[in-house]
């Protein structure tokens, strides 16, 4: 029960899109945003959604609230089918739109926190002890008397997170909650998510475009394209499914045409420094050392592809096919 | 020059873009045309000739106004609501530090929208009217022409008018009270509820006196051929009085509010 | 499929049951809950800036007043229109008015619903844990709209003083009676016509043509409208009792369309029928919103 304590079972959730053709005809296309996706997430896991615009992330979480019902397959989240009991499910998560507030736009941060009180029917004292461990993590002390729609984009965000975190949701769902968020911010917003995640042991699916957020806070990672889930493990393991290329970067002596050496090709030459690109998977010792063997070498660094470029790359390669 | 073209363009290129409120907004004026015109056609039947109007020519009326509700922004042009939450939130310090001017630059916005309201909401319901109804259409070209200038300096003092009321919010904390007053006050002025010829006496002369009369009131006379020679040069000089009086009036609280902005630094 | 999930599907499955069951009298029980609440919230607000708050519901007061005056100006220059007299169309007024000004005061905010879908907040409003219709409902709860409910109850006092009736007890029921089942017959057309805007966003206008169309429509006698149109607000879209046939029962006047005269004690029964209609129509529109997501 506890390992799949959300889960997804052929998920698919398909939309009919009218395009205009012409001046009045319109042309009907089916789309499918979601392409029968599974996968599960244990209580307490902190686990990173990713993939570009319009690769069904989004669906995939307004599927997971019950605010979409999908086209097909299985959604349970804490054994609850969110499609048939919106409402329900509404006390165990909680949700944080980064590009749209929950909060009431014109009322102070307290009188959005009230209701949340009273419409989530919180017990007083859980209210209480919330509401100030969210006000001290959060820096919110001096915000909440200020109408929302005067709090810069930081501030709202933190406000929001706070609103889905008082009734102690079981999972919590980010969607993007860094956008457009500055470095401070941002770091506040990564560091009170991790505490939450050990302290609380709440579960929580993060989708992004910050990869730095994935890296600092999840272990496990979901990469969706198309609709259809092309990842699903552990950070580290990202690399070697996008068969990534490993940089060696080498100084000679004096500015020499490019290196030849089996194994790796040179991908870009400045000055005496070269860059050598060789596969991820092979080691790095056998390279420097035929590269030392024939060229003047001053100095060299090896360097890991970022995740990033990981990821652009699976994308690359899939439309490529 | 150039730029209040391009904002004007981009006034009407805004509005345009909303069609299904277009068509949403154009059912209602009809709708509303179709009510007014019905309990035109009951008190005319009791008092034809009542206004100086006909009963034809007091339908036309009824629809003129369906047809200018929106171009007049009689119930208010969005003008009002934009800038006031770009004052209270303080973003006119960057307009006012754009190299145009204020006034004219909401001025070039505001006929654009006019220009579309004109057209997308104003031609269909005024087309309906005319099929359902018996309508006094002015066989000259010549009306129509010179409506079509008594609209335009009707929208320069309409947007005159809520250009002062936009500007309250500089010294109100909730300047949407004046607006939504300025607006009825409006609309009853205007001649919206009833032609001003209508009111008797004194209330009549007062409201034929009142910049809102340039909105509707003189358009749809000249529209229906009662303002002609030198009355239509009176007429065009009335509205063009108010115009430069209210816009001179904005201007002056334009520069005092602009000097509160940068004396308290946005 | 494990013995302890099938036992599980199941439990959820009655849970629903029950919810369904419950459903109509539970839902309503959370969306008035809720509603109040959000109600409350912005009351308080509201509050806050009491200057501004006076002068809303002046405004409302006299935006309604001047509607007024435009029927006395009319009546400045006749005597009668559509063969009523000032107080009778005085009473037609106010019990429109006052039955049109509750429901704005309770359901005004519903033609928001179309920019909710549009800029996605509509969202924010599926993921918490009271019915959808409550919250927007109650959304910037505006107390300024006992403006337009004074103004029409001041013109019914003014109608029901001048009026010389011959009251019997059925007669001064029929009074509260068709202000409150006419503002349940205009609050329906506030909910299915925001349920349409699930479709089209951009169409809150159409919404204004029945809702405000409709009190305009009703302030004045029926004869002075075209049978067609008294048809269509008697049999498509049931305005007419709100006020008209009531009304005119009260006033000891003839109904238009040679209708019998039992339908003037209907409205409470058409009011109970269009509360479900709405009702049917809103879950309709988000039943279709949750399967689109536009």
């Amino acid at each position: 029960m506890e390992s799949d304590f959300i889960q997804l079972d052929g998920v698919e959730k398909v939309f009919d899109v009218r395009r205009k053709t012409g001046r009045l005809r319109r042309e009907k296309t089916r789309v499918r945003a979601v392409d029968a996706i599974s996968f599960s997430v244990p209580r307490g896991e902190m686990v990173g959604y990713i993939g570009p615009n319009g690769a069904g992330k989004s669906t995939t979480i307004k599927m997971l609230t019950g605010i979409l019902t999908p086209s097909a397959g299985r959604v349970r989240v804490a054994g609850i089918d969110p499609a048939r009991e919106r409402t329900r499910l509404a006390r165990h998560i909680g949700v944080v739109f980064g590009q749209r507030t929950t909060l009431w736009w014109d009322l102070p941060l307290r009188d959005s926190y009230r209701l949340m009180h009273r419409m989530y029917r919180i017990p007083d004292d859980r209210f209480k002890v919330n509401m100030a461990r969210c006000v001290e993590l959060l820096d919110l002390g001096e915000l909440l008397d200020v109408p929302v729609r005067q709090l810069s984009l930081g501030q709202r965000m933190r406000g929001d997170i706070a609103a889905a975190l008082l009734h102690d949701p079981e999972v919590l769902y980010l969607d993007e909650p860094t956008i457009g968020l500055d470095v401070i911010s941002k770091a506040k917003v990564r560091d009170f998510l991790r505490d939450l995640n050990t302290e609380r042991g709440t579960t929580v699916l993060l989708t992004t475009h910050d990869l730095t957020d994935i890296e600092q806070l999840c272990k496990r990672v979901m990469v969706i394209d198309h609709g259809r889930l092309v990842y699903d493990g552990a950070l580290a393991g990202l690399h070697e499914v996008g068969e990534s290329e490993r940089t060696l970067v080498v100084d000679l002596e004096r500015e020499l045409p490019p290196v030849e050496v089996a194994g790796a090709r040179v991908v870009k030459v400045e000055g005496p420094r070269q860059w050598l690109a060789f596969p991820a998977s092979v080691s790095a010792a056998p390279l420097v050392a035929a590269v030392a063997q024939r060229y003047p070498l001053v100095d060299l660094s090896v360097r890991e592809q970022d995740i990033e470029a990981v990821i652009a790359k699976m994308y690359a390669d899939r439309s490529a096919l | 020059m150039r730029l209040y073209a391009v904002v004007a363009a981009g006034g009407f290129r805004r509005h345009a873009t909303y069609r299904v409120a277009t068509a949403a907004g154009v059912f209602t004026n009809t709708v509303f045309g179709f009510i007014l015109a019905y309990t035109f056609t009951a008190l005319w039947d009791e008092r034809p000739q009542l206004g100086g109007y006909d009963l034809s020519q007091a339908l036309t009326y009824v629809w003129l106004g369906q047809a200018l509700l929106m171009t007049a922004a009689l119930m208010g042009g969005g003008l009002e609501s934009e800038l006031m939450e770009r004052i209270r939130t303080g973003d006119i310090a960057i307009d006012l530090c754009r190299p145009a001017d204020l006034q004219l630059f909401w001025l070039a916005g505001d006929l654009g929208r006019a220009a579309f309201h004109l057209l997308g909401r104003g031609v269909v319901p005024m087309a309906v009217g005319a099929l359902a109804f018996d309508l006094a259409l002015p066989a000259d070209p010549f009306v129509w022409v010179a409506f079509l200038v008594a609209v335009a300096l009707g929208v320069v003092v309409s947007f005159a008018i809520r250009f002062l009321v936009a500007l309250s919010a500089f010294w109100l904390l909730d300047g949407a009270g004046v607006a939504q007053i300025t607006w009825l006050v409006g609309l009853f002025f205007s001649g919206m509820v009833l032609p001003l010829t209508v009111f008797p006496g004194g209330l009549g002369t007062l409201a034929q006196a009142l910049p809102w009369s340039a909105l509707l009131q003189i358009p749809a006379d000249v529209f229906l051929g009662k303002h002609t020679g030198w009355g239509l040069v009176r007429a065009y000089g009335f509205q063009l009085g108010w115009a430069a009086l209210l816009l001179t009036a904005g201007r002056l609280l334009q520069s005092v509010a602009t000097r509160r902005v940068v004396v308290q630094g946005g | 499929m494990g013995a302890a999930e099938a036992a599980e599907t199941l439990r959820v499955a009655e849970r629903a049951e029950v919810g369904e069951a419950l459903g109509a009298a539970g839902q309503v029980r959370a969306g008035v809950r809720a509603y109040r609440m959000i109600a409350a919230m912005w009351i308080r607000s509201t509050m806050a800036y009491r200057a501004s708050f006076a002068m809303a519901v002046f405004g409302n007061f006299a935006a309604t007043g001047l509607d007024f005056v435009g029927i006395l100006l009319m009546f400045s220059h006749v005597d009668a229109l559509g063969g009523y007299t000032l107080p009778e169309v005085a009473f037609l007024y106010g019990t429109a008015g006052a039955a049109f000004g509750l429901s704005d005061l309770v359901m005004g905010s519903m033609d928001r619903l179309g920019s909710r879908v549009r800029d996605g907040t509509l969202d924010t409003l599926l993921v918490r844990p009271v019915p959808v219709l409550a919250q927007i409902a109650a959304d910037r709860f505006a107390l300024r709209r006992l403006g337009r409910i004074t103004q029409g109850l001041l013109v019914l006092g003014y109608a029901l003083v001048v009026l010389d009736i011959e009251w019997t007890p059925l007669k001064v029921l029929m009074v509260p009676m068709m202000i409150l089942s006419g503002a349940v017959i205009f609050a329906s057309v506030f909910v299915a016509g925001a349920a349409f805007q699930f479709w089209a966003q951009d169409a809150s206008q159409v919404q204004n043509s029945f809702t405000y169309g409709g009190v305009t429509l009703l302030q004045y006698p029926p004869t002075v409208f075209a049978k067609d149109l008294v048809r269509g607000v008697t049999f498509v879209l049931p305005l007419a009792f709100v006020n008209w046939l009531p009304a005119l029962y009260v006033l000891g006047r003839p109904y238009p369309l040679d209708l019998p005269f039992w339908l003037a004690f209907l409205p409470p029964l058409v009011a109970g029928v269009c509360c479900p209609l709405a009702g049917a129509a809103w879950r309709m529109g988000l039943r279709s919103y949750r399967s689109t997501g536009s």
